[in-house]
């Protein structure tokens, strides 16, 4: 228990491991424990955007689908809407050929009435001509009659 | 204990011998054979144990620690590199707490105060006889294993640390602030004398209760684990086990009371009172 030299020989090892370890050992060790912080603190930081992107996402794909039913039931209802207009146009043109040839055909047979009316006509007045004739006994003057002629053929 | 041609007393005394190198009035140089040679070589003598075993276990400490400071890395640490980790983190929460400046001395100061004391202290629990056993049969007489129970080690680290008190005030202050403390405090210019006394002892108090504290706690430990050693082997363990497990506590205690009294001198040095 005697002061001597081992006091000095003390603080100089003591000064040359304080040295040591301020240079060597406390720099590199704390530089990785921040580092490592901020890892750390990046990870759970990329983690929860993460997290927030997927709710993001999620949401986003909800209203995809939400959208993409909607629009289908639009396009439906549109081809329905199409679908019964083309049977109505196509009913409406039916219905106007119809027409048409209905009309057609009342003139041709309207035609043939007058045609044929025509003709009888014409043929009554020839009969009535020559019944006229047979009676008389006589030939009538064709030019001198033919206006009586004619009118009886017309009141016919 | 050794053998039966020695006394209680003389293989205490044994104990607490420090391998002494220096030189003799009347043997000249050479290793101190007695407690009494070795008090007879004054100041201008060394305790090669304590010189010995506090370098390599210092020299463990950087060595380890620095093994982990260069293959380090800020992904999963090993095994190592955690418990250094661990260390460094308890160091460095008790320094911010404590200390509040910017200094890049203080953590790693702490940090070895802590490391390198509580392995000093460690030695302790070596059974007592063991090394100095050893020692014995290679031809050295005296072997004490615990730097921290030779009031050199303590005082050598206690006056390092006042040392950086002294520097810190007056770099911090000033000259003249650091003398004005000493002189106009606590109780004004008229009280100087007053002031300067009561300032200056409590500030050489510092290191003093520094190195006694550590010091007186070791010894007596120490000075236990020798007691205990003079009962019968077969009864030794009864009051060296709980001795030992408790002294797990002082130790350890004691590594970290310097650290943090350190740590709370430094700070104080660093601030206007």
């Amino acid at each position: 228990m005697n002061i001597n030299l081992t006091i000095i020989g003390q603080a100089i090892a003591f000064a040359i491991f304080v040295m040591f370890c301020m240079k060597y050992v406390w720099p590199p060790i704390t530089g990785a424990l921040a580092e490592r912080k901020k890892k750390i603190a990046e990870g759970l930081d990329a983690a929860e955007r993460a997290q927030r992107d997927l709710i993001l996402a999620q949401e986003k794909a909800v209203e995809n689908m939400r959208e993409s039913k909607e629009q289908a039931a639009a396009i439906i209802e549109q081809a329905n809407k199409r679908a019964s207009q083309l049977v109505d146009e196509a009913k409406e043109q039916a219905r106007v050929e119809a027409d048409r040839i209905k009309t057609a055909a009342q003139a041709e047979i309207e035609q043939d009435v007058n045609r044929a009316k025509e003709t009888l006509r014409k043929q009554v007045a020839a009969l009535v001509v020559a019944g006229a004739e047979k009676i008389l006994e006589r030939s009538v003057d064709q030019a001198a009659h033919a206006q009586l002629v004619d009118k009886l053929a017309a009141e016919l | 204990m050794a053998s039966g041609t020695v006394t209680s007393s003389e293989y205490i005394s044994h104990h607490l011998t420090n391998l002494t190198f220096g030189s003799h009035p009347e043997h000249g140089l050479g290793f101190a054979q007695t407690a009494v040679e070795a008090a007879e070589m004054g100041f201008w003598a060394i305790n090669v144990d304590t010189m010995l075993w506090s370098i390599g276990l210092g020299v463990l400490f950087t060595w380890l620690f620095s093994k982990v400071a260069k293959s380090v890395t800020a992904g999963v640490p090993g095994n190592t590199q955690n418990f250094v980790e661990t260390l460094i983190e308890f160091v460095e929460d008790n320094v911010n707490s404590i200390f509040h400046h910017k200094n890049a001395l203080i953590a790693p100061l702490a940090l070895t105060i802590f490391v390198w004391i509580f392995l000093m202290n460690t030695m302790d629990l070596i059974p007592v006889d063991w090394i100095p056993y050893i020692a014995g049969q290679m031809g050295i007489h005296f072997m004490k294993v615990v730097p921290t129970t030779d009031i050199n080690a303590t005082m050598g680290m206690a006056l390092s640390v006042f040392g950086l008190i002294l520097y810190y005030s007056i770099k911090m202050k000033g000259l003249g602030g650091f003398l004005g403390e000493l002189a106009f405090q606590p109780l004004g210019k008229w009280m100087l004398p007053f002031n300067l006394f009561l300032e200056i002892v409590g500030l050489l108090a510092k290191p003093i209760s520094l190195a006694l504290r550590l010091f007186g706690n070791m010894y007596a430990g120490e000075m236990i684990f020798i007691l205990i050693a003079l009962l019968p082997f077969w009864v030794q363990w009864v009051l060296s086990v709980p001795w030992a497990i408790f002294h797990i506590l002082v130790i350890t205690l004691q590594a970290f009371i310097f650290m943090v009294l350190t740590i709370v001198y430094m700070a104080m040095a660093h601030e206007e009172h």
